[in-house]
């Protein structure tokens, strides 16, 4: 048996890879169930209604979704440009610190001028944060997988360190949180009575954006020249350090926006659990949407459904909602292979 | 403090994982293969050992279950990277995502709701009779647990079998030119999986050395990105055994005297500064190693068989 | 030996091999027979299946049909161990050595039980030089590839066969990479071995070099064997026209007058990508082709990713169209009007995953024709790209197609396309034919000497010296970064060529002047 690659690959094929993907996740994961003991239709059904089964449960999906679409945005365009950005959670904390600095008191404008200053101050923070370990890679050739991965943790000491020192809400009752912020800075809610907030639509529009730069514009062109070879890309002098830099502010500017919506949408204030590791999810979000910006934001709110589905699933049948990390991460592997599959024919012989 | 024989002794103690680690991640590199799964085969490795005690496993066997299944995660690994020929970095971040997410859903299906994770009957230290009287570095080197020594074993024998056996050229070589390699008649596939096999059973060994040896007990998040750590130590140490044997000690003896460091200053500098330094420390050593890295030829590109 | 060798059983015999890749049909029902001590030469030009052939043979590939024979026993497929095991050893075009290992470990690998607990360095090294004394090829044991010349590096490759005893020797396209005079060296090495009783199969696309070593002559032409011959009974003519099944008229030189200088080098240093350039010294004029000779690894690259724009002088300088260069980049030589065809159109000609419209326009993409306020104008690329295939003949393919699916004399096209329709003053043309079949070859061939007529002047650099001869004006040869003086192409031969390119310094008439017109 051998691969054998295709010249071209159908709309309806590619397609296919992360449906196939979820099934795949969604079968294995049964087992996991299984195992636990419980009955695998019912935790499939709870895990359904709590997904999408009703108005609330719809609306806490997509404000679940919302920083992931934010962090897959940041992984698809950095990975299209080979930036290999594993850094999402700490550059999310880096906006939320600049969202809580600006929001909680730095200035106060009214909403419509405070809601952008807030998002480009994180914008900023995260890129700034990324720019570190592009620099390195450019210039002394310091491999950013691990410079992200390590930053990552020094970011979130760091906001650890402020939560229980200087920034600490003295009206928290000894909980590490930062004073919550100024209602200005609030974004506002999109629907009564949930918690679905104006950082879904800013998520739909940043992705509209991506996919209109990647699409249209030189720059877009370049990151994906870039991205697919970089020897030609140089010869043909694309100015691939410029591109490199440029998607680095874009990618940490995008995931630093992730949060915003979790400090000014979502909680309204700065903790230290504002991300379960959406950062990280990021990845698998955007590998889901074949690192496409609008496909990342079905992606988004399918793998927030899980997570959701999978708290009320848990609460019903009783297994621990860690499984919902697991099907991300198996339908991360499996569409993996499936756009092999896609690249690839399978040859006997 | 650098006489003190509790500083010596905690320096080879933390050191110990990162060996462990460091050493594993090197063996998969110098076939050719990046092997980002290691932070969550470590926390796997960690959790597994732990829970085959707990549940009144022998703590040998343990170890021998970590390692088995670090190799099977290593597999998995294989198949992805190897095999398959896809790409080693998202596939190393999908195994480490699934391996932690499974630790603690395992952990959870046995213990659903304890907050304090019971203690386990851990290893206990050897004084390596005669040598541990010698004063200071006799004392910390030589009354650790059985695992450290083990550790500081795999260093020379990783060493040996890369470079004085037929097996470790073959390992350089999948690593350096895949199509040498199968144009001698090896199977470069093989070869990279059982690298990368062996590799990730040691990493899960150094996981599992955390909870059996040093904490007696599984918490989340307790890998903390030691495993990240491990793949800087090997850059730093150019993918040689015995500088990475060098660079996990050095790496753990800033790590202890950090935290003799922070009891002592708590007030003037806040603990979370100090606890960054390990992270901050490999940036570092990134950065200064970096200009001198001379990266296996054949890292990160997959090889496939009969492929124009 | 030979006159017994037609009676002997064959060593090897090949049946019926078929093989495809995708639409492409490599090989198709191939059979041949070699008996030992015969030196058979497998014919043919670029992608005419000769490599597929000797890599289904060597277990590289499994084919789709047809069976191989060694020594009467049936050989199993798809295992290079089993062809090792059965005496075969192969010496590829391109080296499968580890830059980073030392010959004997290269020498060794796979030779000793993988599971064995230890190494038997002396022995092996006492095998070793002994092997290289019967042949005469001596070398280091314990130096490093990287650090071994080209010639040496094959040497090491011979051994590596030698060392497991190998009867068969396949060796394919073995004198592209050397000198004339270390080819003739290899063709003793390898007489040496016939006598000992080795077989070989000699591949190439070079008609002198068959004719110099082959007893027999197998011709292969879009995959199957066009015919047979006995060296004795065949000619040049009758080899050429089997090998492209037509006559090829070779390109029109018409002799021109040189104009203005376009590009002049002077005295520069230059250290870049392990390639170095000594003081070197050229100039290139309007209407003239200046070809650089010289054995791959002297300096070409060096000289190359200079005019590129992609690194610059140490010392010296560099002047385009009458202007000094400092601080360029490969955009700004694109401004300057530098036509560059990359000598690896794969890895820095074309993005495969992109479209031939967008690397159409991959240098030009900024230009306002194409952009505008940083929008892509999708439909000048379009219509761009749509004109230029026409114009430049690139089939196959549609402007929205993938350029991975293009073949390599299309992608080259589309190259051409890139840098030609800007008419650029200058063109640096690197390797621009390597594994061309000869009708692109001819196209490509045609085009320089066209952009020569329009009053380009051309930097062409080759390995191949037939290519040199056939298009250049004047040819300097480049040994270990240094430039010899310029040859009018009329008066070259190639035994001088040959000498220059393994780095003697011919005496004698060497005029040295750097004639302008």
């Amino acid at each position: 048996m051998r691969l054998e690659p295709r010249t071209e690959a159908t709309f309806w094929l590619r397609a296919m890879a992360p449906i196939l993907a979820v099934m795949v996740a969604l079968a294995l994961c049964g087992f996991l169930i299984l195992w636990a003991g419980a009955p695998l239709l019912e935790a499939y059904a709870a895990l359904a209604r709590g997904a999408l089964g009703s108005r609330f449960a719809l609306s806490e999906t997509l404000t679940r979704a919302t920083p992931l679409i934010f962090t897959g945005l940041a992984v698809a365009v950095a990975f299209r440009a080979k930036l290999w950005n594993i850094g999402g959670e700490g550059q999310l904390y880096a906006g939320a610190l600049a969202a809580t600095w600006v929001g909680t008191g730095a200035i106060d404008l009214p909403a419509y001028l405070m809601i952008p200053v807030i998002f480009s101050a994180a914008a900023v923070a995260g890129g700034l944060l990324l720019l570190l370990p592009t620099v390195l890679k450019i210039r002394l050739k310091v491999d950013e997988v691990v410079t992200t991965l390590l930053l990552n943790f020094v970011v979130l000491l760091f906001v650890n360190y402020l939560l229980f020192g200087p920034w600490k809400d003295p009206l928290s009752m000894g909980w590490p949180q930062a004073a919550p912020v100024v209602d200005s800075g609030l974004l506002p809610n999109l629907v009564d009575r949930t918690r679905l907030h104006f950082g879904f639509v800013a998520g739909l529009a940043a992705a509209v954006a991506v996919w209109v730069v990647m699409r249209f514009t030189h720059w877009g062109f370049e990151i994906r020249a870039v991205g697919l070879n970089t020897p030609a890309a140089v010869f043909a002098g694309i100015p691939v350090n410029a591109t490199v830099v440029r998607t680095a502010l874009l990618s940490g500017g995008l995931a630093a926006c992730a949060g915003v919506t979790e400090v000014c949408g979502t909680k309204g204030y700065l903790t230290l659990d504002i991300s379960p590791g959406f950062g990280y999810t990021g990845i698998a979000v955007a590998m889901l949407a074949g690192l496409h910006p609008l496909a990342v934001v079905v992606s988004a709110i399918f793998v927030a459904a899980i997570y959701n589905g999978a708290d009320s699933m848990s609460r019903a049948v009783g297994i621990s909602n860690y499984l919902a990390d697991v099907m991300t991460a198996v339908a991360l592997l499996a569409v993996l292979v499936s756009s092999l599959l896609v690249q690839y024919r399978i040859r006997r012989g | 403090m650098f006489v003190s024989v509790g500083f010596w002794a905690a320096t080879v103690r933390m050191a110990t994982p990162l060996i462990f680690g460091t050493i594993g991640e090197l063996i998969c590199e110098r076939a050719g293969v990046l092997n980002l799964g290691i932070e969550g085969i470590m926390t796997f490795g960690a959790m597994i050992a732990w829970m085959w005690v707990y549940q009144g496993g022998d703590l040998w066997t343990a170890v021998a279950v970590a390692a088995g299944c670090g190799a099977a995660w290593g597999l998995l690994h294989a198949i992805f990277s190897v095999y398959l020929g896809l790409s080693q970095h998202v596939t190393g971040i999908g195994i480490t995502l699934l391996a932690s997410s499974l630790s603690y859903f395992s952990f959870r299906l046995l213990l659903p709701d304890v907050s304090t994770p019971p203690k386990i009957q851990p290893f206990e230290s050897i004084a390596i009779p005669g040598l541990s009287e010698i004063p200071v570095l006799g004392e910390a080197l030589f009354t650790q647990t059985a695992l450290t020594y083990l550790a500081l074993a795999t260093v020379p024998l990783c060493w040996y079998v890369l470079y004085r056996t037929p097996l470790g050229l073959a390992v350089r070589m999948v690593g350096e030119n895949p199509m040498a390699a199968a144009s001698q008649g090896l199977d470069v596939l093989a070869i990279r999986a059982g690298a990368v096999c062996t590799g990730s059973a040691l990493m899960s060994m150094g996981g599992a050395f955390l909870t059996i040896s040093v904490f007696d007990a599984f918490y989340f998040e307790m890998i903390n990105g030691r495993g990240w750590i491990c793949i800087a130590l090997v850059i730093f140490a150019s993918w040689r055994p015995g500088k990475a044997l060098f660079g996990a000690l050095l790496f753990a003896a800033f790590d202890a005297l950090q935290i003799r460091v922070q009891q002592a200053s708590s007030t003037l500098i806040p603990y979370q500064f100090f606890l960054m330094l390990p992270y901050v420390l490999s940036i570092v050593a990134l950065i200064i190693m970096s200009r001198k890295a001379a990266y296996p030829k054949a890292l990160l590109v997959p090889f496939r068989r009969g492929e124009r | 030996m030979p006159s017994n060798a037609v009676q002997s059983p064959p060593v090897l015999s090949i049946r019926g091999i078929s093989k495809r890749f995708g639409d492409i049909e490599a090989n198709r029902d191939i059979s041949l027979t070699l008996s030992a001590g015969e030196v058979l030469a497998l014919l043919g030009e670029n992608g005419a299946g000769k490599t597929t052939l000797m890599s289904i043979l060597f277990g590289h590939y499994v084919a789709d049909a047809g069976s191989i024979q060694v020594n009467g026993r049936p050989l199993p497929p798809g295992s290079p161990a089993a062809a090792i095991g059965a005496g075969i050893g192969m010496v590829h075009q391109h080296f499968t050595l580890a830059d980073n290992l030392s010959v004997l470990d290269n020498v060794v690998l796979g030779t000793e039980r993988l599971w064995s607990p230890l190494q038997r360095r002396r022995k092996a090294r006492d095998r070793l030089s002994a092997l290289a004394d019967r042949f005469g090829l001596t070398i280091d044991p314990d130096a490093r590839i990287g650090d071994l010349s080209v010639g040496e590096r094959q040497r090491v490759e011979l051994l590596k066969a030698l060392y497991r005893d190998a009867r068969i020797l396949i060796l394919d396209e073995p004198t592209a990479v050397l000198t004339p005079q270390e080819a003739e060296a290899l063709f003793q090495t390898l007489a040496e071995m016939v006598s000992n009783g080795l077989s070989i199969i000699f591949i190439s696309h070079k008609l002198n070099e068959v004719l110099a070593i082959a007893q027999r002559i197998a011709v292969l032409r879009h995959g199957s064997v066009v015919g047979e011959y006995d060296r004795a009974e065949t000619s040049r003519t009758e080899l050429a026209t089997a090998m492209v099944g037509r006559a090829v008229a070779s390109p029109n030189r018409t002799r021109m007058q040189a104009g203005k200088p376009i590009l002049e080098l002077r005295a520069v240093d230059l250290w870049h990508n392990n390639s170095r350039l000594r003081q070197a010294s050229l100039t290139v004029h309007q209407h003239e082709v200046l070809g650089i000779a010289g054995v791959s690894g002297n300096g070409q690259t060096a000289l190359a990713d200079l005019v590129s724009g992609l690194c610059v002088p140490e010392t010296g300088e560099l002047v385009v169209l009458g202007r000094p260069r400092g601080g360029h980049t490969p955009a700004r030589m694109v401004a300057a009007g530098v036509g560059r065809i990359p000598e690896d159109r794969h890895k820095a000609g074309v993005v495969h995953e992109m479209t031939v419209s967008e690397n159409l326009v991959l240098e030009s993409y900024r230009h306002p024709e194409f952009s505008h306020f940083g929008w892509l104008r999708a439909g000048r690329i379009l219509e761009h790209a749509r004109e230029l295939m026409e114009r430049y003949d690139v089939r196959g393919a549609g402007p929205d197609t993938r350029t991975r699916s293009l073949s390599g004399g299309n992608m080259q096209k589309l190259i051409l396309a890139r840098v030609l329709s800007r008419r650029p003053p200058l063109v640096l043309a690197c390797q621009p034919t390597r594994g061309l079949d000869v009708g692109a070859t001819a196209y490509v061939h045609q085009q320089i000497l066209d952009a020569r007529g329009r009053g380009s002047g051309i930097l062409l650099i080759s390995e191949d010296l037939d290519e040199l001869l056939t298009l250049s004006d004047r040819i300097m040869v480049i040994y270990q970064g240094e430039l010899s003086a310029a040859v009018p192409a009329e008066q070259a031969d190639r035994a001088q060529l040959g000498l220059l390119m393994s780095g003697q310094r011919t005496t004698g008439q060497s005029s040295g002047s750097d004639h302008a017109a």
